[in-house]
């Protein structure tokens, strides 16, 4: 088991011919990544990687039966984008973009939660199910199958979670990218109810960030229905108030949102802090007592 | 984005919302005719800066002659206002704002902002204003109202007696303010704001209200639609190694440490900072290079890292997800020797092709500190700092 994705997930790309969309999807279908086909209005009917092209979300649907999208189309498309995967049916929608505008994906959240839409991201590395599929841009080749699920709202420091697991041999049930973003698609506690639900995962790690009050409600979660062990790390400790650190997410305003609240917050709620960077993987392995 | 005053006063007459009589001025020979064209015989002289907190500094004044706005005027403009709420070196006053002076009765607060948790515009109002409004969420919790509204609805106007309640209107006042709220949220969406605040909101002695101040920020990831929004951007209010950096698409926020750091990915950026700390040092800034970190894009930020005198060591770190290690290898040398940098550089590349990145660094005919386990190359950076 995993979660969101596997070998059965028949995925389509949004934004398939541009040059994201390309480079990407090449990597994924390297990955083993199914790929169906692609959307890109105008050049339906082409081919592209060796993938049928459609001009909508809709045609795509009818002709492929696909039940994952990921879209790779600029920022200020990703409104309708997004809206049109969702109402022609894919339940599963997987955002990369960054710089959505915030009022855009209040309308966003608002429709796919209507529909009953998997929205993750935007502004994210995406998912993968190691060795199964890989739906983003994060690198294959440090992920290893196994039994740590990773939800982060940070790429590269998803990455050092993964690295690090990795080389400890634990290796990854699944890896979240939730995305850096002021309005997600998907919360911790969206990712943290299918981890606690799969089989394959052992153990959670949560990597978190500064802004906004995301981590202290998934700690006040995982109190409460998590049982299985959760590590965390969060960034910025370092960061100043004030000041957007790159995600438009990350900033600690009115006082609200600093590292060292959440901390504590996930400490009183159990979870397991690692205080330094380098440290998330030999936490994972202090806690299993491995 | 953030705007000035007076610039989000021209927002608030364009929605209807009550704003003084008033005329912006960057120069005082202006004043005069400012005066003169608002009428009346005192007017409030007001310094535009993007920081609140301008009473206290000396920043606003009420003066009863042209002659005393010339003064005030050629006291401030091309000058730095410092507040509580700005750094030591405070920010340069370009421009004044000129309005007719108001009788007030009493001051109220109003601001709208995007909440995360809920997911919606929420509007929060208290019977007190004119003061720091989380001392009040502090202090008196109870005076302070927090309205969720969704544009289009029809609940709205309920909504807004909710908080004209709060704020204690009278029925007349609640009259003016129902229609404000749909202003104001009509603003807020069409604009695409981050945030509105209206301190203070005041009752005049005639009993009407107004928006005394305006400050305004702008989702900046929405400015591709708000081209007459764009042009109001005033880089002086920046940080200059900031705004160079926002040229350059790279995202730097300067801090008081001293050492540089160049990181690929927001979130790992603040994570090195974190490190850094971790292991006795302070981080001179947060920077984020990029997915890419091409030589192009890591010689600007090494340009912009060594404009701030006090960084002793730049430690560079790279996890190669898609962009292989060897390459960006590659690119730090060529960019260390473009931008002639003279002080130690430390390299932690990690990921894709990492052995051969550090190869070609430590074979690099200038001095690099390739160091590939982030805690050991932190602690070489904090080294080299002290």
């Amino acid at each position: 088991m995993s979660i969101l994705v596997n070998k059965d997930t028949r995925l389509i790309v949004q934004g398939f011919t541009g040059s994201q969309g390309t480079l990407h999807s090449e990597q994924s279908i390297d990955y083993g990544t199914n790929i169906v086909g692609g959307v890109t209005p105008g050049k339906g009917g082409t081919e592209h990687l060796g993938q049928p092209v459609f001009n909508s979300v809709k045609e795509a649907v009818d002709k492929l039966d696909p039940n994952a999208s990921i879209i790779f189309v600029p920022a200020k498309f990703c409104k309708e984008s997004i809206i049109e995967s969702a109402e022609a049916g894919v339940k599963l929608i997987v955002c990369i973009t960054e710089g959505i505008p915030t009022l855009d994906m209040l309308e966003v959240k608002k429709r796919i939660d209507d529909l009953g839409v998997r929205l993750i991201g935007p502004n994210c590395p995406g998912v993968i199910t190691p060795g199964e599929a890989k739906l983003g841009i994060m690198p294959g080749n440090i992920h290893k199958p196994g039994s740590i699920g990773i939800i982060s709202r940070s790429g590269t420091l998803t990455y050092e979670a993964v690295k690090q697991t990795t080389d400890l041999g634990f290796g990854q049930s699944s890896c979240v990218g939730i995305g850096g973003d002021p309005i997600p698609g998907s919360s911790f506690i969206d990712m943290l109810k299918l981890f606690e639900d799969d089989d394959q995962t052992e153990a959670i790690v949560l990597v978190g960030e500064i802004g906004g009050t995301a981590e202290e409600a998934a700690a006040e979660y995982i109190k409460n229905n998590v049982t299985k062990p959760v590590i965390s790390y969060i960034a910025g400790q370092t960061a100043p108030a004030g000041k957007r650190m790159g995600h438009a997410g990350a900033i600690i305003a009115g006082g609200k949102g600093t590292a060292k609240d959440k901390i504590k917050k996930l400490e009183e709620c159990g979870v397991h802090i690692a205080d330094n960077l380098v440290s998330i993987g030999s936490k994972v392995a202090e806690v299993l007592d491995r | 984005m953030n705007l000035h005053e007076y610039q989000g006063k021209v927002l608030f007459a364009e929605y209807n919302l009550p704003v003084s009589k008033g005329k912006v001025i960057f120069s005082a020979d202006e004043v005069i005719d400012a005066c003169n064209e608002i009428g009346g015989s005192k007017w409030v002289v007001k310094a535009q800066v993007h920081a609140g907190g301008r009473g206290k500094s000396g920043g606003v004044e009420l003066i009863s002659s042209p002659e005393d706005g010339i003064k005030f005027a050629e006291k401030w403009i091309g000058k730095n206002l410092v507040t509580y709420q700005t750094d030591s070196k405070g920010q340069p006053v370009n421009s004044i704002l000129v309005e007719e002076c108001t009788n007030i009765a009493k001051e109220l607060y109003l601001s709208a902002v995007i909440d995360r948790e809920s997911q919606k515009i929420v509007f929060i109002g208290s019977s007190e204003g004119g003061v720091n409004i989380e001392d009040v969420a502090k202090n008196m919790p109870e005076k302070i109202i927090y309205q969720g509204v969704v544009f289009g609805d029809d609940s709205l106007s309920d909504d807004a007696s909710n908080i004209a309640q709060v704020l204690k209107l009278n029925d007349s006042q609640t009259k003016q303010f129902i229609p404000m709220i749909d202003n104001l949220l009509r603003l807020f969406v069409e604009k695409d704001l981050s945030l509105l605040e209206i301190n203070p909101l005041v009752i005049t002695e005639n009993g009407d209200l107004l928006c005394l101040d305006a400050k305004v920020n702008i989702d900046s990831n929405a400015l591709f639609r708000q081209p007459e929004l764009e042009e109001m951007y005033d880089e002086s209010q920046e940080d200059p190694q900031e705004a160079e950096a926002a040229r350059n698409d790279l995202s730097y926020v300067s801090l008081d440490g001293n050492i540089g750091c160049m990181v690929n990915g927001a979130g790992l950026a603040m994570g090195t900072m974190d490190t850094i700390k971790f292991y006795g040092g302070n981080p001179a800034n947060f920077l984020d290079v990029g997915g890419t970190a091409t030589q192009e894009r890591v010689a600007k930020a090494f340009k912009i890292i060594l404009e701030d005198p006090d960084v002793k060591v730049v430690l560079v770190n790279i996890f190669g997800g898609i962009v292989r290690c060897d390459l960006i290898a590659e690119g730090i040398i060529a960019a260390i020797k473009e931008v002639e940098v003279k002080i130690p550089v430390v390299v932690r590349l990690e990921g894709n092709s990492a052995d051969k990145g550090s190869k070609i660094l430590s074979k690099a005919d200038i001095k690099i500190e390739s160091i590939n386990d982030l805690a050991n190359a932190a602690k070489k950076a904090v080294d080299f700092a002290k």
